[in-house]
């Protein structure tokens, strides 16, 4: 028996009803995807060589473009907060402006931006392509779990290193600032640095850390997802490496911002 | 023995399977033969617990694996073998330990034993000496040989080839069915093997079956069909395309 067309008025509601269902439905494949993450990265047995292969890719060969981002950033942090500071005889907060916006913002922001840029579309083109050369389908058909190979490791790796990649992130940026305000502009040391340790305290370092930490999370399961739930062919790859991408990208900054309210 | 009762499967508004039936003998070597795109490999992922029909059953000697999950479906699935089209050989490992790996993965033998299988392994299937290499440095050959290892190391009860000669030239494609029947006589598997290489396949079969349109339409030794009236079988088997024959 053939479908009786739906009368013209009724076809955008219809449409709208199946976009509602397909995004209510990948919003639960989304979520049940972290959570078998979750139970294979706390279920043994634990894959310890995959986990240390995962710190090496996404930790490790972002160390570079960590560094770099991170000096710059500094040193333009430096010399635009100088140029302001001066104007109300002010200069001497150079230390905790630059620091501040580090450790509580542009840290954990860039350097999660950073990683997700160079390893995370890394790990979700890899996947994708073990998704359709059928590599995933042999692990499942050895009776191994994906999960526990390929996502929980990364997400592991991702709660590991996206701390450390943000830490190492401040610290050069902080030089950075050093550079430009102190050895360039002339401001003392002592100000630079003493006033630095008057007004960071512990809370705007642990406000940092737990961004960081929640976007190493955010980061790895959005890209491993993506990966694990590739088209066909190389398009396929592409647009889930794009999609993977922008993504996270959009969620660091949607989650910066809700973290930054609720946390002190 | 396998039995498959009634399987029924469509993508979207796309049936591919509609109503199958078939039952593969224990130790046999059983072909399905079919047009591209006519749901033959769609069909060995249901056997191996990859895709789920919308009906139907798949049997392995007598239990019925269509509805299970997780660890119910894992302990079937190591009774398994399975060779891949493209091979699916994991490319961040050598030859040596992809084949290695079921080994220590899911065996979790001792290294020394370990050792020994793979080296059997790649002689068994004329590989000796080639393990250190990359899955990206070896022919296409090599590749289709690495898969049946990896597939056979763990001395599975039921193997399953999709179309393991594919992209392959004649002396290759002969290469490796009588590497298949070798291994075969030697460790006495059931195999399903889907593939359309015709007349090569009536030299390693057991039993034939074609698939068309989503249903078995002809099974049997391979002189039957080769001797089959049905016409769909009859143009498949001589290449011949669906509107010539008899105009």
């Amino acid at each position: 028996m053939t479908e009786r067309p739906l009368p013209l008025p009724l076809r955008p509601l219809d449409a709208l009803g199946g976009w509602t269902l397909e995004v209510v439905e990948s919003l639960g494949r989304f979520g049940t995807f972290l959570a078998e993450a979750l139970v294979a990265l706390v279920s043994p047995p634990f894959k310890l060589s995959a986990f240390l292969d995962r710190i090496h890719y996404i930790g490790y060969r972002s160390l570079l473009i960590i560094l770099l981002t991170g000096s710059f950033t500094g040193m333009v942090l430096g010399l635009q907060v100088y140029l302001t500071l001066v104007r109300f005889g002010s200069e001497a907060y150079l230390g905790p402006a630059v620091a501040l916006s580090l450790i509580r913002e542009l840290g954990p922001v860039l350097s999660a931006l950073m990683v997700t840029g160079r390893a995370g579309s890394a790990l979700t083109a890899e996947i994708g392509i073990m998704r359709i050369t059928e590599q995933i389908d042999a692990l499942t058909v050895m009776a191994l779990n994906p999960m526990r190979y390929l996502v929980a490791p990364s997400i592991l790796a991702g709660l590991v290193t996206f701390p450390l990649m943000t830490a190492l992130f401040n610290a050069v940026g902080i030089f950075g600032g050093y550079l430009v305000g102190v050895e360039l502009l002339g401001l003392s040391q002592g100000t630079y640095f003493g006033e630095m340790q008057t007004f960071v305290d512990m809370k705007d370092i642990m406000t940092g850390f737990w961004k960081s930490l929640s976007f190493g999370v955010i980061v790895t399961w959005v890209c491993t997802y993506k990966g694990f739930h590739v088209g066909h062919g190389a398009e396929g790859v592409a647009r889930a490496t794009t999609d993977a991408v922008v993504l996270s990208s959009v969620l660091i900054l949607v989650w910066d911002y809700f973290m930054g309210s609720v946390l002190p | 023995m396998i039995q498959v009762e009634g399987l029924t499967k469509s993508f979207g508004r796309q049936p591919v399977l509609r109503g199958l039936d078939l039952e593969v003998p224990t130790g046999s070597i059983t072909v399905i033969i079919g047009r591209s795109g006519g749901g033959k490999s769609v069909f060995l992922k249901h056997l191996i617990g990859l895709l789920r029909p919308d009906a139907g059953r798949v049997l392995v000697d007598g239990a019925e694996i269509t509805g299970l999950r997780g660890r119910a479906l894992d302990d079937i699935r190591r009774r398994y073998g399975v060779v891949f089209q493209g091979g699916a050989l994991f490319d961040s490992m050598s030859c040596a330990d992809n084949v290695a790996f079921p080994l220590r993965e899911r065996l979790r033998l001792p290294r020394p034993e370990i050792s020994k299988r793979v080296e059997a392994a790649l002689v068994a299937v004329g590989l000796e000496g080639m393990g250190a290499k990359n899955p990206a440095e070896v022919s296409g050959g090599m590749r289709k040989r690495v898969a049946i290892a990896r597939a056979l190391v763990t001395e599975p009860e039921i193997v399953f080839f999709d179309e393991p000669t594919t992209g392959l030239d004649p002396v290759l494609v002969n290469t490796i069915h009588h590497l298949i029947l070798d291994l075969h006589r030697r460790y006495r598997f059931t195999a399903v093997m889907v593939s359309h290489e015709i007349p090569e396949i009536f030299e390693i079969a057991d039993t034939v079956a074609m698939l068309h349109e989503g249903r078995i339409v002809e099974v049997g030794p391979p002189a039957a069909i080769q001797a089959s009236q049905n016409r769909v079988v009859r143009q498949f088997i001589r290449g011949v395309p669906e509107n010539s024959e008899g105009a």
